[in-house]
């Protein structure tokens, strides 16, 4: 309530130059608003939009003449669903995978007591500066025959320098060192500090973790394009480029119909293809934003 | 002459029972470690096939030396390609630097003025939303709103304009390459500094405000130089990443018509490497490119400790 009111003080006193600047100001914020919506919007009415009305050029603000064969074909179109499953397998593996990975040692590296904290520190800071590089990659998962698995998407990704050091960071901040302490003198040794009551005071941690790693998963494109061979592996993000970028869509009608529809589909694929693979993770988003926010800035406190 | 001895010693071995006695962190350190050493120390090992003659069969170290030890090099220096590719990752890092980096700062500083909270969160919440979509998607949005006629277009010609074929022109191909990464980023950039502004103590908006500044001038005179050292820091960080332009987004936007801009060091490599399988020319160009990454990195650390004092090592 305090807060509220120096703020209506603070309007009051508001000189020309002052109102000129929030007008301005306000006007910026809805531009970026609608930059950033717009498309997005645009997309989904035209995946349900006549595609004539859509290629008019109509100004779209609403859906008007519904036009739904666009989803009946994509919907009934194999391979889409088949990477969808690839992504959600990767997706899963892969963050159960990071998360092992990354809170254990994130906490190890918190520990100020632990002999070697530094060097290690730096080994896994340096890899965000300097890395083998794409052919050294891909001879190591050849060499490891993890080549078109599953390990092949999940495994050389199950780490990332930047997770770690806000994990730790976390752990660092979060934790505080009179409840080691405390129960060391009871007779806690490190594991059982760290399962029983580490872990049950991160759940923040380990939900920015989640997200990170498995936004990261889910969007995974380039790795796939070298670690896999085999179509039926490939995940929703190198269908969705076939489909999309490399002008499949064509192929997902039936051979049969007719020319005039096919043509008429075949642009609107391309819309229903973007919002069936892009909008379920928009959908979960205003859900989960919030760690986002929390992930960045935890990591803010020690870059 | 025994003190001298002995010191040491028992320094050693305190530090080796105090290693001792945390061994259950070691533990939960091994998975991380794993993979440190198989999935990001042993591909830098494998960089010495730059300076071989690779062949698969004879493994890394059974591979004979090339000779010259630099000759994938001076190959990639003697085609034609390599400095288009080089010119190509150079411009289009230092534009996205130059305009990409000012923008995130600015919105913070903006979106801070918003007075209610409401609005603001709503904002900001917006703001990053892209951030969660891939690049195959944004590409996608990409092609299907600059297409022949996609929505852009339909506003160019509605303004008296051609239809512009965006995607395959190699003029439009950095516009759109830097526009949508900002378009990506801006928000979750953007989050970093406004965390740094709401650190700000109010104390020093009142007694502006007592002095009579204008909302302008506070966000000149107070937000900015108390976010500088937050700014320098992430400058050094973009900085230290320039060469690593985006490869797969460029990946994904290149076409046919569009390679003379759109040919960066990685997707060169990618293609060189991996579709002709010569590994060691590929490897060769590679450690090019993040030798060059690594020493702009050294090199502007550096500077930022001397002249400001911020420095990530």
């Amino acid at each position: 309530m305090a807060n509220n009111n120096t703020v209506k003080k603070k309007k009051v006193k508001m000189s020309t130059g002052d109102k000129v600047f929030t007008v301005i100001n306000t006007i910026i914020m809805i531009l970026v608003c609608i930059a950033i919506v717009y498309p997005l919007y645009y997309v989904l009415l035209a995946s349900v939009t006549d595609p004539v009305v859509v290629s008019s050029g109509k100004f779209l603000l609403y859906p008007e003449a519904w036009y739904t064969n666009g989803y009946t074909t994509t919907l009934k179109y194999q391979p889409l669903w088949t990477g969808y499953a690839n992504t959600i397998k990767y997706t899963v593996v892969g963050t159960l995978i990071s998360l092992v990975c990354t809170i254990p040692a994130g906490y190890a590296l918190s520990r100020y007591d632990m002999v070697g904290r530094k060097p290690i520190m730096f080994l896994f800071t340096f890899t965000m500066f300097f890395s083998g590089g794409m052919i050294p990659m891909y001879l190591t998962v050849q060499q490891l025959h993890i080549y078109n698995t599953t390990w092949a998407m999940v495994l050389p990704v199950a780490v990332s320098a930047y997770n770690l050091i806000v994990c730790r960071s976390f752990f660092e901040s979060g934790i505080p060192v009179e409840l080691l302490e405390a129960a060391k003198i009871d007779g806690c040794s490190d594991f059982g500090f760290f399962f029983k009551i580490a872990i049950p005071l991160s759940k923040t941690i380990i939900a920015v973790m989640c997200l990170f790693y498995a936004t990261a998963m889910w969007n995974q494109f380039f790795n796939a394009l070298m670690f896999l061979q085999d179509d039926g592996k490939m995940p929703l993000q190198v269908v969705l480029r076939n489909l999309v970028l490399m002008n499949q869509s064509n192929q997902m009608g039936s051979s049969a119909s007719e020319m005039v529809t096919k043509q008429k589909l075949a642009e609107q694929l391309k819309y229903c293809v973007v919002v069936v693979s892009a909008f379920p993770l928009l959908c979960v988003y205003p859900f989960l934003q919030k760690y986002f926010a929390k992930g960045v800035t935890i990591g803010a406190v020690k870059g | 002459m025994k003190k001298k001895t002995s010191s040491p010693k028992t320094a050693e071995s305190g530090k080796l029972k105090k290693a001792l006695s945390c061994w259950q962190l070691y533990i939960l350190l091994i998975p991380a470690l794993i993979w440190l050493i198989v999935f990001a120390y042993y591909p830098m090992y494998g960089l010495i096939i730059a300076f071989k003659d690779f062949k698969g069969r004879m493994g890394i170290m059974g591979s004979p030396w090339a000779d010259p030890i630099f000759k994938y090099f001076k190959m990639f220096f003697s085609t034609s390609i390599a400095m288009t590719a080089i010119k190509n990752t150079i411009i289009i890092s230092l534009e996205s630097l130059i305009i990409g980096f000012p923008i995130p700062v600015i919105f913070a500083l903006l979106l801070n003025q918003v007075q209610r909270s409401g609005p603001r969160r709503i904002i900001q919440t917006i703001s990053y939303a892209p951030y969660f979509m891939s690049n195959v998607v944004v590409v996608s949005l990409i092609s299907v709103l600059f297409s022949a006629n996609g929505l852009v277009n339909h506003a160019v010609m509605g303004a008296g304009g051609k239809a512009i074929m965006f995607t395959s022109l190699p003029e439009y191909f950095r516009k759109l390459f830097i526009g949508s990464n900002i378009w990506q980023t801006m928000g979750f950039n953007a989050i970093i500094f406004i965390a740094a502004l709401t650190a700000i103590s109010p104390e020093y908006y009142e007694a502006a405000t007592m002095d009579g500044a204008s909302r302008f001038q506070k966000i000149l005179y107070i937000d900015l130089p108390l976010i500088m050292p937050t700014i320098i820091l992430m400058l050094i960080l973009q900085v230290g990443n320039i060469m690593n332009v985006g490869y797969e987004k460029a990946y994904l936007m290149q076409n046919g018509t569009n390679t003379t801009v759109s040919e960066i060091i990685s997707t060169y490599v990618y293609k060189v490497g991996l579709q002709t399988a010569q590994y060691s020319f590929a490897t060769a160009v590679g450690l090019f490119n993040s030798v060059v990454n690594f020493i702009i990195l050294v090199i502007t650390n550096a500077v930022a400790k001397k002249t400001s004092d911020i420095s990530i090592f």
